[in-house]
Protein backbone atom coordinates (compact mmCIF):
# COMPACT_ATOMS: atom_id res chain seq x y z
CA UNK A 1 0.00 0.00 0.00
CA UNK A 2 2.49 2.73 -0.79
CA UNK A 3 2.27 6.15 -1.84
CA UNK A 4 3.12 6.79 -5.33
CA UNK A 5 4.94 10.14 -5.91
CA UNK A 6 4.38 12.11 -9.33
CA UNK A 7 7.66 13.88 -9.83
CA UNK A 8 8.21 16.67 -12.44
CA UNK A 9 11.80 16.49 -14.41
CA UNK A 10 12.76 18.80 -17.31
CA UNK A 11 16.12 18.55 -19.91
CA UNK A 12 17.02 15.48 -17.44
CA UNK A 13 16.73 17.31 -14.35
CA UNK A 14 14.01 17.36 -11.68
CA UNK A 15 11.93 20.83 -11.38
CA UNK A 16 12.34 22.46 -7.72
CA UNK A 17 8.80 21.61 -7.39
CA UNK A 18 9.56 17.32 -7.75
CA UNK A 19 11.36 17.71 -4.05
CA UNK A 20 8.79 19.29 -2.39
CA UNK A 21 6.25 16.77 -3.17
CA UNK A 22 8.62 13.77 -2.51
CA UNK A 23 8.81 15.22 0.98
CA UNK A 24 5.10 15.35 0.67
CA UNK A 25 4.72 11.69 0.14
CA UNK A 26 7.10 10.83 2.51
CA UNK A 27 5.15 12.24 5.21
CA UNK A 28 1.82 10.50 3.90
CA UNK A 29 3.75 7.39 3.62
CA UNK A 30 5.02 7.94 7.15
CA UNK A 31 1.33 8.85 8.84
CA UNK A 32 0.05 5.22 7.04
CA UNK A 33 3.15 3.33 8.30
CA UNK A 34 4.45 2.44 4.59
CA UNK A 35 6.98 3.62 1.88
CA UNK A 36 7.07 6.11 -1.12
CA UNK A 37 7.41 5.36 -4.28
CA UNK A 38 8.74 8.07 -6.80
CA UNK A 39 7.27 7.63 -10.69
CA UNK A 40 10.53 10.22 -12.11
CA UNK A 41 10.05 10.42 -16.30
CA UNK A 42 13.20 10.89 -18.64
CA UNK A 43 14.77 12.11 -15.85
CA UNK A 44 18.74 11.58 -15.27
CA UNK A 45 19.03 12.48 -11.49
CA UNK A 46 17.24 9.88 -9.33
CA UNK A 47 19.10 9.58 -6.36
CA UNK A 48 18.40 12.90 -5.24
CA UNK A 49 15.24 11.44 -4.47
CA UNK A 50 16.80 9.98 -1.14
CA UNK A 51 17.34 12.67 0.50
CA UNK A 52 13.39 13.61 0.60
CA UNK A 53 12.84 10.48 1.86
CA UNK A 54 11.78 8.03 -1.26
CA UNK A 55 12.87 4.58 -0.87
CA UNK A 56 11.69 3.36 -4.59
CA UNK A 57 12.33 5.27 -8.00
CA UNK A 58 10.21 3.96 -11.00
CA UNK A 59 12.63 5.18 -13.57
CA UNK A 60 11.11 5.67 -16.93
CA UNK A 61 12.60 6.64 -19.84
CA UNK A 62 10.34 7.17 -23.07
CA UNK A 63 10.78 9.36 -25.66
CA UNK A 64 6.87 9.00 -26.29
CA UNK A 65 7.04 11.50 -23.26
CA UNK A 66 9.38 14.06 -24.23
CA UNK A 67 7.50 16.69 -24.52
CA UNK A 68 4.77 16.50 -21.76
CA UNK A 69 1.46 14.63 -22.60
CA UNK A 70 -1.14 14.63 -20.26
CA UNK A 71 -2.72 11.19 -21.32
CA UNK A 72 0.63 9.43 -21.49
CA UNK A 73 1.50 10.34 -17.73
CA UNK A 74 -1.41 9.46 -16.25
CA UNK A 75 -1.40 6.06 -17.95
CA UNK A 76 2.17 5.61 -16.68
CA UNK A 77 0.92 7.42 -12.93
CA UNK A 78 -1.87 4.70 -13.13
CA UNK A 79 -0.20 1.61 -14.49
CA UNK A 80 2.99 2.63 -11.54
CA UNK A 81 0.18 2.62 -8.98
CA UNK A 82 -1.36 -1.06 -9.99
CA UNK A 83 2.36 -2.11 -10.14
CA UNK A 84 2.81 -1.30 -6.46
CA UNK A 85 -0.60 -1.72 -5.43
CA UNK A 86 -0.65 1.98 -4.04
CA UNK A 87 -3.64 3.88 -2.90
CA UNK A 88 -2.44 7.40 -2.49
CA UNK A 89 -0.84 9.56 -5.97
CA UNK A 90 1.06 12.76 -4.69
CA UNK A 91 1.39 15.57 -7.56
CA UNK A 92 2.29 19.24 -7.61
CA UNK A 93 0.27 22.42 -8.29
CA UNK A 94 2.46 23.00 -11.36
CA UNK A 95 -0.02 23.09 -14.93
CA UNK A 96 1.11 19.92 -16.22
CA UNK A 97 0.42 18.43 -12.76
CA UNK A 98 -3.17 20.03 -12.97
CA UNK A 99 -3.92 18.97 -16.64
CA UNK A 100 -2.70 15.60 -15.97
CA UNK A 101 -4.60 15.01 -12.73
CA UNK A 102 -8.08 14.57 -13.68
CA UNK A 103 -7.46 12.08 -16.49
CA UNK A 104 -5.98 10.13 -13.56
CA UNK A 105 -8.94 10.90 -11.62
CA UNK A 106 -11.42 9.64 -14.01
CA UNK A 107 -9.41 6.28 -14.80
CA UNK A 108 -8.46 5.03 -11.32
CA UNK A 109 -12.26 6.20 -10.34
CA UNK A 110 -10.03 8.41 -7.69
CA UNK A 111 -11.54 11.90 -6.23
CA UNK A 112 -8.43 14.51 -6.30
CA UNK A 113 -8.10 17.41 -3.87
CA UNK A 114 -6.02 20.11 -5.52
CA UNK A 115 -4.37 23.41 -3.69
CA UNK A 116 -3.41 20.97 -0.50
CA UNK A 117 -1.67 23.42 1.89
CA UNK A 118 -0.69 21.09 5.17
CA UNK A 119 -0.09 17.39 5.64
CA UNK A 120 -2.98 15.30 5.99
CA UNK A 121 -4.90 15.79 9.17
CA UNK A 122 -5.72 11.80 9.18
CA UNK A 123 -5.25 8.99 7.16
CA UNK A 124 -8.69 7.00 8.51
CA UNK A 125 -10.89 8.60 7.28
CA UNK A 126 -8.35 10.24 4.39
CA UNK A 127 -8.71 14.07 5.30
CA UNK A 128 -7.19 17.32 4.30
CA UNK A 129 -6.73 21.07 4.47
CA UNK A 130 -6.85 23.14 1.21
CA UNK A 131 -7.84 26.42 -0.02
CA UNK A 132 -10.93 27.46 -1.63
CA UNK A 133 -13.03 30.52 -2.22
CA UNK A 134 -9.83 31.69 -4.60
CA UNK A 135 -7.58 31.61 -1.27
CA UNK A 136 -10.52 33.52 1.07
CA UNK A 137 -11.06 30.13 2.94
CA UNK A 138 -9.87 26.83 3.81
CA UNK A 139 -11.93 23.66 2.93
CA UNK A 140 -11.12 20.49 5.24
CA UNK A 141 -12.63 17.45 2.58
CA UNK A 142 -12.63 13.97 3.07
CA UNK A 143 -11.74 11.96 0.04
CA UNK A 144 -14.25 8.90 0.00
CA UNK A 145 -12.52 6.90 -2.73
CA UNK A 146 -10.54 3.56 -1.99
CA UNK A 147 -7.77 5.75 -4.22
CA UNK A 148 -6.74 9.17 -3.63
CA UNK A 149 -5.06 12.07 -5.52
CA UNK A 150 -3.25 14.30 -3.63
CA UNK A 151 -2.75 17.93 -5.08
CA UNK A 152 0.32 20.03 -3.44
CA UNK A 153 0.30 23.61 -3.22
CA UNK A 154 3.46 25.28 -4.06
CA UNK A 155 5.82 26.30 -1.37
CA UNK A 156 2.76 24.77 1.07
CA UNK A 157 4.81 22.06 2.95
CA UNK A 158 8.46 22.94 1.61
CA UNK A 159 11.09 20.34 1.17
CA UNK A 160 12.12 18.46 4.25
CA UNK A 161 15.66 15.93 4.43
CA UNK A 162 15.02 12.77 5.40
CA UNK A 163 17.65 10.85 3.83
CA UNK A 164 16.50 7.10 2.59
CA UNK A 165 18.68 5.15 0.72
CA UNK A 166 16.51 5.09 -2.76
CA UNK A 167 16.56 1.85 -4.87
CA UNK A 168 16.23 2.62 -8.91
CA UNK A 169 13.78 0.44 -10.89
CA UNK A 170 13.46 0.94 -14.60
CA UNK A 171 9.93 0.85 -15.45
CA UNK A 172 9.47 -0.04 -18.86
CA UNK A 173 5.99 0.10 -19.98
CA UNK A 174 4.35 0.30 -23.51
CA UNK A 175 2.07 3.41 -23.73
CA UNK A 176 -1.52 1.57 -25.45
CA UNK A 177 -3.11 4.40 -25.56
CA UNK A 178 -3.50 6.85 -28.97
CA UNK A 179 -2.13 10.19 -28.01
CA UNK A 180 -4.05 12.47 -30.35
CA UNK A 181 -3.35 15.61 -28.97
CA UNK A 182 0.01 16.43 -29.89
CA UNK A 183 2.27 19.49 -28.78
CA UNK A 184 3.64 20.73 -32.19
CA UNK A 185 5.29 23.89 -30.39
CA UNK A 186 6.73 25.20 -27.16
CA UNK A 187 7.24 29.09 -26.49
CA UNK A 188 9.05 29.58 -23.08
CA UNK A 189 11.48 31.70 -21.44
CA UNK A 190 14.51 29.67 -21.06
CA UNK A 191 16.77 30.69 -18.38
CA UNK A 192 14.44 32.53 -16.10
CA UNK A 193 12.31 32.04 -12.89
CA UNK A 194 8.86 31.28 -13.74
CA UNK A 195 5.79 32.61 -11.78
CA UNK A 196 5.06 29.25 -10.74
CA UNK A 197 8.01 28.32 -9.02
CA UNK A 198 10.26 31.13 -7.98
CA UNK A 199 10.95 32.10 -4.71
CA UNK A 200 10.42 35.46 -5.23
CA UNK A 201 8.13 37.40 -8.04
CA UNK A 202 8.79 41.37 -8.58
CA UNK A 203 5.15 42.18 -10.41
CA UNK A 204 3.82 45.70 -10.91
CA UNK A 205 0.54 47.46 -12.04
CA UNK A 206 -0.73 49.93 -13.69
CA UNK A 207 0.68 52.76 -11.58
CA UNK A 208 3.77 52.14 -13.86
CA UNK A 209 2.01 54.14 -16.43
CA UNK A 210 3.44 52.33 -19.88
CA UNK A 211 5.26 49.26 -21.24
CA UNK A 212 8.23 51.65 -21.20
CA UNK A 213 9.09 51.54 -17.76
CA UNK A 214 9.43 47.77 -17.02
CA UNK A 215 13.02 48.29 -17.55
CA UNK A 216 13.35 48.94 -13.87
CA UNK A 217 11.02 46.20 -12.64
CA UNK A 218 13.24 43.66 -15.14
CA UNK A 219 16.16 44.92 -13.17
CA UNK A 220 14.88 44.51 -9.99
CA UNK A 221 13.98 41.21 -10.76
CA UNK A 222 17.46 40.42 -12.01
CA UNK A 223 18.95 41.48 -9.12
CA UNK A 224 16.62 39.47 -6.82
CA UNK A 225 16.64 36.09 -8.86
CA UNK A 226 12.92 37.06 -9.35
CA UNK A 227 10.14 36.26 -11.57
CA UNK A 228 8.28 38.89 -13.53
CA UNK A 229 4.43 39.75 -13.17
CA UNK A 230 1.58 42.25 -13.55
CA UNK A 231 -1.61 43.11 -12.76
CA UNK A 232 -4.82 42.10 -14.96
CA UNK A 233 -5.72 45.69 -16.90
CA UNK A 234 -1.52 45.77 -17.50
CA UNK A 235 -1.35 41.95 -19.65
CA UNK A 236 -5.06 43.60 -20.81
CA UNK A 237 -3.41 46.54 -22.28
CA UNK A 238 -0.72 44.81 -24.07
CA UNK A 239 2.00 45.90 -21.80
CA UNK A 240 3.07 42.21 -20.73
CA UNK A 241 1.85 39.12 -21.75
CA UNK A 242 -1.24 37.31 -20.62
CA UNK A 243 1.23 34.56 -18.99
CA UNK A 244 2.77 37.11 -16.54
CA UNK A 245 -1.02 37.97 -15.24
CA UNK A 246 -1.61 37.16 -11.43
CA UNK A 247 -4.93 37.04 -9.84
CA UNK A 248 -7.96 35.17 -9.57
CA UNK A 249 -8.56 34.91 -13.38
CA UNK A 250 -4.59 34.52 -14.32
CA UNK A 251 -1.79 32.78 -12.33
CA UNK A 252 -1.35 31.73 -9.22
CA UNK A 253 1.71 33.07 -7.31
CA UNK A 254 2.96 31.32 -3.61
CA UNK A 255 6.58 32.49 -3.62
CA UNK A 256 8.43 33.36 -0.63
CA UNK A 257 8.18 37.08 -1.02
CA UNK A 258 5.98 38.88 -3.45
CA UNK A 259 6.86 42.53 -4.17
CA UNK A 260 3.64 44.55 -5.51
CA UNK A 261 4.48 48.12 -7.21
CA UNK A 262 2.39 50.43 -8.33
CA UNK A 263 -0.75 47.73 -8.29
CA UNK A 264 -4.11 48.86 -5.92
CA UNK A 265 -4.40 45.37 -4.36
CA UNK A 266 -8.41 44.94 -5.52
CA UNK A 267 -9.66 41.72 -3.78
CA UNK A 268 -9.38 39.89 -7.70
CA UNK A 269 -5.50 40.28 -7.56
CA UNK A 270 -5.20 39.48 -3.67
CA UNK A 271 -6.72 36.75 -4.33
CA UNK A 272 -3.64 34.69 -6.55
CA UNK A 273 -0.83 36.35 -4.06
CA UNK A 274 -2.30 35.56 -0.92
CA UNK A 275 -0.53 32.32 -0.45
CA UNK A 276 2.88 34.11 -0.89
CA UNK A 277 4.28 33.99 2.51
CA UNK A 278 6.16 37.94 2.46
CA UNK A 279 4.15 40.41 0.39
CA UNK A 280 5.68 43.90 0.27
CA UNK A 281 4.10 46.90 -1.52
CA UNK A 282 5.35 49.85 -3.01
CA UNK A 283 2.47 52.98 -4.18
CA UNK A 284 1.81 55.97 -4.06
CA UNK A 285 -1.57 56.25 -2.63
CA UNK A 286 -1.49 55.07 1.24
CA UNK A 287 -5.16 54.40 1.20
CA UNK A 288 -4.62 51.58 -1.68
CA UNK A 289 -5.96 47.89 -0.37
CA UNK A 290 -2.74 46.66 -1.28
CA UNK A 291 -1.37 48.15 2.32
CA UNK A 292 -4.02 46.22 4.37
CA UNK A 293 -2.84 42.53 2.98
CA UNK A 294 0.73 43.34 2.78
CA UNK A 295 3.41 42.68 5.33
CA UNK A 296 5.64 45.59 4.68
CA UNK A 297 4.88 48.91 2.53
CA UNK A 298 6.74 52.01 1.43
CA UNK A 299 4.01 54.93 0.66
CA UNK A 300 6.04 56.27 -2.45
CA UNK A 301 6.71 57.33 -6.07
CA UNK A 302 7.50 53.67 -7.76
CA UNK A 303 9.73 55.56 -10.21
CA UNK A 304 11.80 57.08 -7.20
CA UNK A 305 11.56 54.09 -4.76
CA UNK A 306 12.64 51.13 -7.37
CA UNK A 307 15.53 52.22 -8.78
CA UNK A 308 16.94 53.66 -4.96
CA UNK A 309 15.96 49.80 -4.27
CA UNK A 310 18.01 48.51 -6.99
CA UNK A 311 21.29 49.94 -6.24
CA UNK A 312 20.89 48.87 -2.40
CA UNK A 313 19.84 45.51 -3.45
CA UNK A 314 23.06 45.31 -5.44
CA UNK A 315 25.18 46.38 -2.32
CA UNK A 316 23.68 44.52 -0.40
CA UNK A 317 24.39 41.52 -2.51
CA UNK A 318 27.97 42.46 -2.92
CA UNK A 319 28.54 42.36 1.05
CA UNK A 320 26.71 39.32 1.32
CA UNK A 321 27.91 37.18 -1.37
CA UNK B 1 -20.94 22.18 -34.82
CA UNK B 2 -22.93 21.41 -31.65
CA UNK B 3 -21.01 23.11 -28.81
CA UNK B 4 -21.82 22.55 -24.92
CA UNK B 5 -20.32 25.50 -22.19
CA UNK B 6 -20.51 24.30 -19.07
CA UNK B 7 -21.28 26.65 -16.65
CA UNK B 8 -20.69 27.32 -13.03
CA UNK B 9 -23.19 29.33 -10.74
CA UNK B 10 -20.31 30.77 -8.22
CA UNK B 11 -20.21 33.87 -5.81
CA UNK B 12 -19.30 36.91 -7.68
CA UNK B 13 -15.82 37.79 -6.87
CA UNK B 14 -16.02 40.92 -4.15
CA UNK B 15 -18.64 38.49 -1.95
CA UNK B 16 -17.47 38.58 1.54
CA UNK B 17 -16.93 34.70 2.73
CA UNK B 18 -18.53 33.12 5.26
CA UNK B 19 -19.70 29.75 6.83
CA UNK B 20 -22.82 28.78 8.49
CA UNK B 21 -24.35 25.42 10.22
CA UNK B 22 -21.02 25.17 12.38
CA UNK B 23 -19.33 26.39 9.51
CA UNK B 24 -20.18 23.11 7.34
CA UNK B 25 -21.96 24.99 4.69
CA UNK B 26 -21.56 28.30 2.55
CA UNK B 27 -23.10 31.23 3.66
CA UNK B 28 -25.23 32.46 0.59
CA UNK B 29 -26.90 35.10 2.18
CA UNK B 30 -26.83 38.67 0.56
CA UNK B 31 -24.26 37.09 -1.97
CA UNK B 32 -24.71 36.98 -5.82
CA UNK B 33 -24.22 34.94 -8.05
CA UNK B 34 -22.54 35.05 -11.30
CA UNK B 35 -21.37 33.09 -14.54
CA UNK B 36 -17.86 31.59 -13.14
CA UNK B 37 -15.39 33.95 -14.98
CA UNK B 38 -13.26 31.46 -16.87
CA UNK B 39 -16.64 29.90 -18.48
CA UNK B 40 -17.78 33.25 -19.61
CA UNK B 41 -14.50 33.41 -21.28
CA UNK B 42 -15.25 30.12 -22.60
CA UNK B 43 -18.99 30.78 -23.45
CA UNK B 44 -17.95 34.23 -25.45
CA UNK B 45 -15.53 31.88 -27.42
CA UNK B 46 -18.80 29.22 -28.53
CA UNK B 47 -20.68 32.62 -29.50
CA UNK B 48 -17.81 33.75 -31.71
CA UNK B 49 -18.10 30.00 -33.53
CA UNK B 50 -21.50 30.64 -33.22
CA UNK B 51 -21.29 34.08 -35.67
CA UNK B 52 -18.30 33.01 -37.43
CA UNK B 53 -18.31 29.38 -38.02
CA UNK B 54 -21.97 28.25 -37.48
CA UNK B 55 -22.83 26.41 -34.14
CA UNK B 56 -26.02 26.01 -32.14
CA UNK B 57 -24.49 26.54 -28.39
CA UNK B 58 -25.81 24.90 -25.04
CA UNK B 59 -25.10 25.74 -22.14
CA UNK B 60 -24.91 23.34 -19.18
CA UNK B 61 -24.95 23.60 -14.79
CA UNK B 62 -25.63 21.05 -12.45
CA UNK B 63 -27.40 22.65 -9.37
CA UNK B 64 -30.85 23.44 -8.32
CA UNK B 65 -33.90 26.19 -9.11
CA UNK B 66 -31.43 28.71 -7.59
CA UNK B 67 -28.66 28.38 -10.58
CA UNK B 68 -31.29 29.73 -13.14
CA UNK B 69 -30.61 33.27 -12.78
CA UNK B 70 -27.09 32.46 -14.19
CA UNK B 71 -28.10 30.55 -16.62
CA UNK B 72 -30.61 32.75 -17.90
CA UNK B 73 -27.93 35.25 -18.46
CA UNK B 74 -26.03 32.85 -20.34
CA UNK B 75 -28.99 33.05 -23.02
CA UNK B 76 -29.03 36.44 -23.30
CA UNK B 77 -25.70 36.74 -23.81
CA UNK B 78 -26.80 34.22 -26.55
CA UNK B 79 -26.40 30.90 -25.97
CA UNK B 80 -29.60 28.88 -27.66
CA UNK B 81 -30.82 26.53 -24.69
CA UNK B 82 -29.88 25.71 -21.32
CA UNK B 83 -30.07 22.27 -19.40
CA UNK B 84 -30.01 22.50 -15.91
CA UNK B 85 -29.44 19.01 -13.73
CA UNK B 86 -31.44 19.34 -10.63
CA UNK B 87 -29.00 18.09 -7.94
CA UNK B 88 -26.78 20.04 -5.24
CA UNK B 89 -23.12 20.73 -7.28
CA UNK B 90 -21.36 18.63 -4.08
CA UNK B 91 -18.12 17.46 -5.79
CA UNK B 92 -16.14 17.89 -9.11
CA UNK B 93 -16.43 13.89 -9.67
CA UNK B 94 -19.86 13.77 -9.16
CA UNK B 95 -20.65 17.14 -11.39
CA UNK B 96 -18.39 15.70 -14.54
CA UNK B 97 -20.31 12.76 -14.42
CA UNK B 98 -23.67 14.61 -14.52
CA UNK B 99 -21.93 16.65 -17.52
CA UNK B 100 -20.93 13.61 -19.23
CA UNK B 101 -24.23 12.17 -18.99
CA UNK B 102 -25.44 15.38 -21.29
CA UNK B 103 -22.92 15.22 -23.50
CA UNK B 104 -23.50 11.87 -24.23
CA UNK B 105 -27.29 12.31 -24.87
CA UNK B 106 -26.80 15.84 -27.08
CA UNK B 107 -23.98 14.67 -29.30
CA UNK B 108 -21.86 17.81 -28.73
CA UNK B 109 -18.74 18.16 -30.75
CA UNK B 110 -17.15 20.76 -28.70
CA UNK B 111 -17.06 20.73 -24.32
CA UNK B 112 -16.12 24.01 -23.22
CA UNK B 113 -15.43 24.53 -19.54
CA UNK B 114 -13.19 26.92 -17.12
CA UNK B 115 -9.96 26.13 -16.31
CA UNK B 116 -11.21 26.00 -12.74
CA UNK B 117 -14.44 27.94 -10.92
CA UNK B 118 -13.49 30.53 -7.95
CA UNK B 119 -15.32 28.89 -5.56
CA UNK B 120 -13.88 25.60 -4.75
CA UNK B 121 -11.31 26.09 -7.08
CA UNK B 122 -11.70 22.45 -8.51
CA UNK B 123 -9.94 22.45 -12.01
CA UNK B 124 -11.19 19.14 -12.35
CA UNK B 125 -14.31 18.85 -14.20
CA UNK B 126 -13.94 19.29 -17.78
CA UNK B 127 -10.77 16.83 -17.57
CA UNK B 128 -12.83 14.15 -15.49
CA UNK B 129 -15.47 14.78 -18.31
CA UNK B 130 -13.13 14.50 -21.14
CA UNK B 131 -11.74 11.00 -19.87
CA UNK B 132 -15.42 9.77 -18.85
CA UNK B 133 -16.22 10.43 -22.34
CA UNK B 134 -12.93 8.95 -24.11
CA UNK B 135 -12.55 12.81 -25.93
CA UNK B 136 -9.70 14.59 -26.37
CA UNK B 137 -8.81 17.48 -23.73
CA UNK B 138 -6.87 20.51 -23.69
CA UNK B 139 -6.67 22.40 -20.37
CA UNK B 140 -5.78 26.16 -19.51
CA UNK B 141 -6.61 26.85 -23.09
CA UNK B 142 -5.69 30.57 -24.17
CA UNK B 143 -6.39 29.60 -28.06
CA UNK B 144 -8.89 27.71 -29.98
CA UNK B 145 -9.32 27.55 -33.79
CA UNK B 146 -11.27 24.94 -35.47
CA UNK B 147 -11.03 23.92 -39.31
CA UNK B 148 -13.69 20.86 -40.05
CA UNK B 149 -12.53 18.64 -37.29
CA UNK B 150 -8.44 19.53 -36.80
CA UNK B 151 -8.39 21.96 -34.15
CA UNK B 152 -5.24 23.67 -33.04
CA UNK B 153 -5.25 24.97 -29.43
CA UNK B 154 -2.81 26.70 -27.41
CA UNK B 155 -2.26 26.11 -23.58
CA UNK B 156 -0.73 27.95 -20.92
CA UNK B 157 2.16 25.92 -19.81
CA UNK B 158 4.36 26.86 -16.15
CA UNK B 159 6.67 29.87 -18.27
CA UNK B 160 5.30 29.96 -21.61
CA UNK B 161 2.44 28.75 -23.74
CA UNK B 162 2.41 25.04 -25.60
CA UNK B 163 0.41 24.68 -29.24
CA UNK B 164 -1.44 21.01 -29.51
CA UNK B 165 -3.25 20.06 -32.55
CA UNK B 166 -6.17 17.55 -31.82
CA UNK B 167 -9.26 16.89 -33.51
CA UNK B 168 -12.91 17.37 -32.48
CA UNK B 169 -14.59 15.11 -29.79
CA UNK B 170 -12.66 17.81 -27.70
CA UNK B 171 -13.23 19.07 -24.13
CA UNK B 172 -11.34 22.26 -23.46
CA UNK B 173 -11.14 23.90 -20.08
CA UNK B 174 -10.41 27.76 -20.67
CA UNK B 175 -9.04 30.93 -19.32
CA UNK B 176 -8.84 34.06 -20.22
CA UNK B 177 -7.12 34.49 -23.48
CA UNK B 178 -9.61 32.32 -24.76
CA UNK B 179 -10.92 35.95 -26.00
CA UNK B 180 -10.23 39.05 -25.01
CA UNK B 181 -11.77 40.90 -21.91
CA UNK B 182 -13.24 43.71 -24.06
CA UNK B 183 -15.11 40.74 -26.29
CA UNK B 184 -16.68 39.77 -22.91
CA UNK B 185 -20.59 40.68 -23.66
CA UNK B 186 -23.25 42.19 -21.58
CA UNK B 187 -26.27 41.33 -22.25
CA UNK B 188 -28.56 43.84 -23.57
CA UNK B 189 -32.50 44.50 -22.95
CA UNK B 190 -33.36 42.22 -26.60
CA UNK B 191 -31.15 39.43 -25.28
CA UNK B 192 -32.37 39.50 -21.63
CA UNK B 193 -35.83 39.14 -23.46
CA UNK B 194 -35.22 36.37 -26.06
CA UNK B 195 -33.81 34.59 -23.23
CA UNK B 196 -37.30 34.05 -21.82
CA UNK B 197 -38.17 32.32 -24.34
CA UNK B 198 -35.47 30.03 -24.93
CA UNK B 199 -35.88 26.70 -23.52
CA UNK B 200 -34.21 25.84 -20.07
CA UNK B 201 -35.03 21.86 -19.82
CA UNK B 202 -34.43 20.54 -15.93
CA UNK B 203 -33.43 16.64 -15.91
CA UNK B 204 -32.65 14.56 -12.95
CA UNK B 205 -29.45 13.22 -12.39
CA UNK B 206 -27.75 10.14 -12.67
CA UNK B 207 -26.12 8.26 -10.08
CA UNK B 208 -22.72 8.95 -9.61
CA UNK B 209 -19.36 8.76 -7.26
CA UNK B 210 -19.42 11.16 -4.64
CA UNK B 211 -15.43 10.91 -4.63
CA UNK B 212 -14.87 13.94 -1.63
CA UNK B 213 -16.78 15.35 0.69
CA UNK B 214 -15.76 19.31 2.63
CA UNK B 215 -16.67 18.81 5.71
CA UNK B 216 -15.39 21.56 7.18
CA UNK B 217 -14.50 25.62 6.37
CA UNK B 218 -12.79 27.95 8.02
CA UNK B 219 -10.91 31.36 7.36
CA UNK B 220 -7.19 32.12 7.25
CA UNK B 221 -6.32 33.97 10.49
CA UNK B 222 -6.41 37.84 10.44
CA UNK B 223 -3.36 39.63 8.73
CA UNK B 224 -1.69 41.40 11.28
CA UNK B 225 -0.25 45.23 10.83
CA UNK B 226 1.66 45.88 7.96
CA UNK B 227 5.29 47.17 8.83
CA UNK B 228 5.73 50.68 6.84
CA UNK B 229 8.85 52.13 6.45
CA UNK B 230 9.89 55.14 5.26
CA UNK B 231 13.68 54.04 3.88
CA UNK B 232 14.54 51.86 1.36
CA UNK B 233 17.58 50.75 3.59
CA UNK B 234 15.24 50.29 6.41
CA UNK B 235 13.26 47.75 3.77
CA UNK B 236 16.36 45.45 2.64
CA UNK B 237 17.54 45.27 6.47
CA UNK B 238 13.51 43.98 7.57
CA UNK B 239 13.51 41.80 4.46
CA UNK B 240 16.99 40.29 5.40
CA UNK B 241 17.25 40.14 9.18
CA UNK B 242 13.76 39.91 9.62
CA UNK B 243 11.75 37.79 6.99
CA UNK B 244 14.78 36.50 6.17
CA UNK B 245 13.47 36.35 2.12
CA UNK B 246 16.85 37.65 0.61
C1 LIG C 1 -14.16 38.99 -12.60
C2 LIG C 1 -12.90 39.78 -12.42
C3 LIG C 1 -11.69 39.12 -12.36
C4 LIG C 1 -10.50 39.85 -12.18
N1 LIG C 1 -9.32 39.16 -12.12
C5 LIG C 1 -8.17 39.84 -11.86
C6 LIG C 1 -6.93 39.16 -11.73
O1 LIG C 1 -6.84 37.93 -11.87
N2 LIG C 1 -5.82 39.90 -11.47
C7 LIG C 1 -5.84 41.25 -11.34
O2 LIG C 1 -4.78 41.85 -11.13
N3 LIG C 1 -6.99 41.92 -11.48
C8 LIG C 1 -8.15 41.25 -11.75
N4 LIG C 1 -9.31 41.96 -11.90
C9 LIG C 1 -9.22 43.43 -11.95
C10 LIG C 1 -9.10 44.07 -10.58
O3 LIG C 1 -10.41 44.28 -10.08
C11 LIG C 1 -8.38 45.43 -10.68
O4 LIG C 1 -8.99 46.22 -11.65
C12 LIG C 1 -6.90 45.33 -11.01
O5 LIG C 1 -6.24 44.39 -10.20
C13 LIG C 1 -6.25 46.69 -10.86
O6 LIG C 1 -4.94 46.65 -11.37
P1 LIG C 1 -3.84 47.72 -10.92
O7 LIG C 1 -3.75 47.68 -9.45
O8 LIG C 1 -2.61 47.47 -11.71
O9 LIG C 1 -4.42 49.10 -11.46
P2 LIG C 1 -5.13 50.31 -10.72
O10 LIG C 1 -6.35 49.88 -10.02
O11 LIG C 1 -5.22 51.37 -11.74
O12 LIG C 1 -4.10 50.74 -9.62
C14 LIG C 1 -2.86 51.29 -9.87
C15 LIG C 1 -2.18 51.58 -8.53
O13 LIG C 1 -0.94 52.15 -8.79
C16 LIG C 1 -0.72 53.22 -7.89
N5 LIG C 1 0.20 54.15 -8.52
C17 LIG C 1 -0.04 55.02 -9.53
N6 LIG C 1 1.07 55.71 -9.84
C18 LIG C 1 2.04 55.29 -9.01
C19 LIG C 1 3.41 55.60 -8.82
N7 LIG C 1 4.01 56.53 -9.57
N8 LIG C 1 4.09 54.99 -7.85
C20 LIG C 1 3.51 54.05 -7.06
N9 LIG C 1 2.23 53.69 -7.20
C21 LIG C 1 1.50 54.30 -8.16
C22 LIG C 1 -2.10 53.78 -7.63
O14 LIG C 1 -2.13 54.45 -6.39
C23 LIG C 1 -2.97 52.54 -7.65
O15 LIG C 1 -3.06 51.98 -6.35
C24 LIG C 1 -10.51 41.26 -12.08
C25 LIG C 1 -11.75 41.91 -12.13
C26 LIG C 1 -12.93 41.20 -12.29
C27 LIG C 1 -14.22 41.95 -12.32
Amino acid sequence: MSVIVYTESENGKFKKNAFEVASYASEVARQMGTTATAVSINCMENALLGTYGISKVLNVQNEKMKPFNAKAAAEVVSKALEAEGASVVVISSSSDAKYMAPLLSARLKAGYVPNIVAAPESTTPFKIKRTAFSNKGFAHTEIKTDIKILGVSNNAFGTVETPTDASIEDFSISLDAEFKTKSTDIDKVVGKATIADADIVVSAGRGLKGPENWGMIEDLADVLGAATACSKPVSDLGWRPHGEHVGQTGKPVASNLYIAIGISGAIQHLAGVSSSKTKVVINNDPEAPFFKAADYGIVGDAFEVVPELIEKLKEFKAQNS
Amino acid sequence: MKILVCISNVPDTTSKINFTDGDTKFDTNGVQFVINPNDEFGLTRAMWFKEKQGATVHVATVGDASVEPTMRKALAIGADEAIRVNAVPTDGFFVAQQLAEIVKNGGYDLVIGGRESIDYNGGMVPGILASLLDMNFVNTCVKLEIDGDNVTAVREIDGGKETLSTSLPLVVGGQKGLVEESDLKIPNMRGIMMARQKKLSVVEPVEGIKATEDVKFDKPAPKGEIKLVETVDELVSLLHNEAKVI
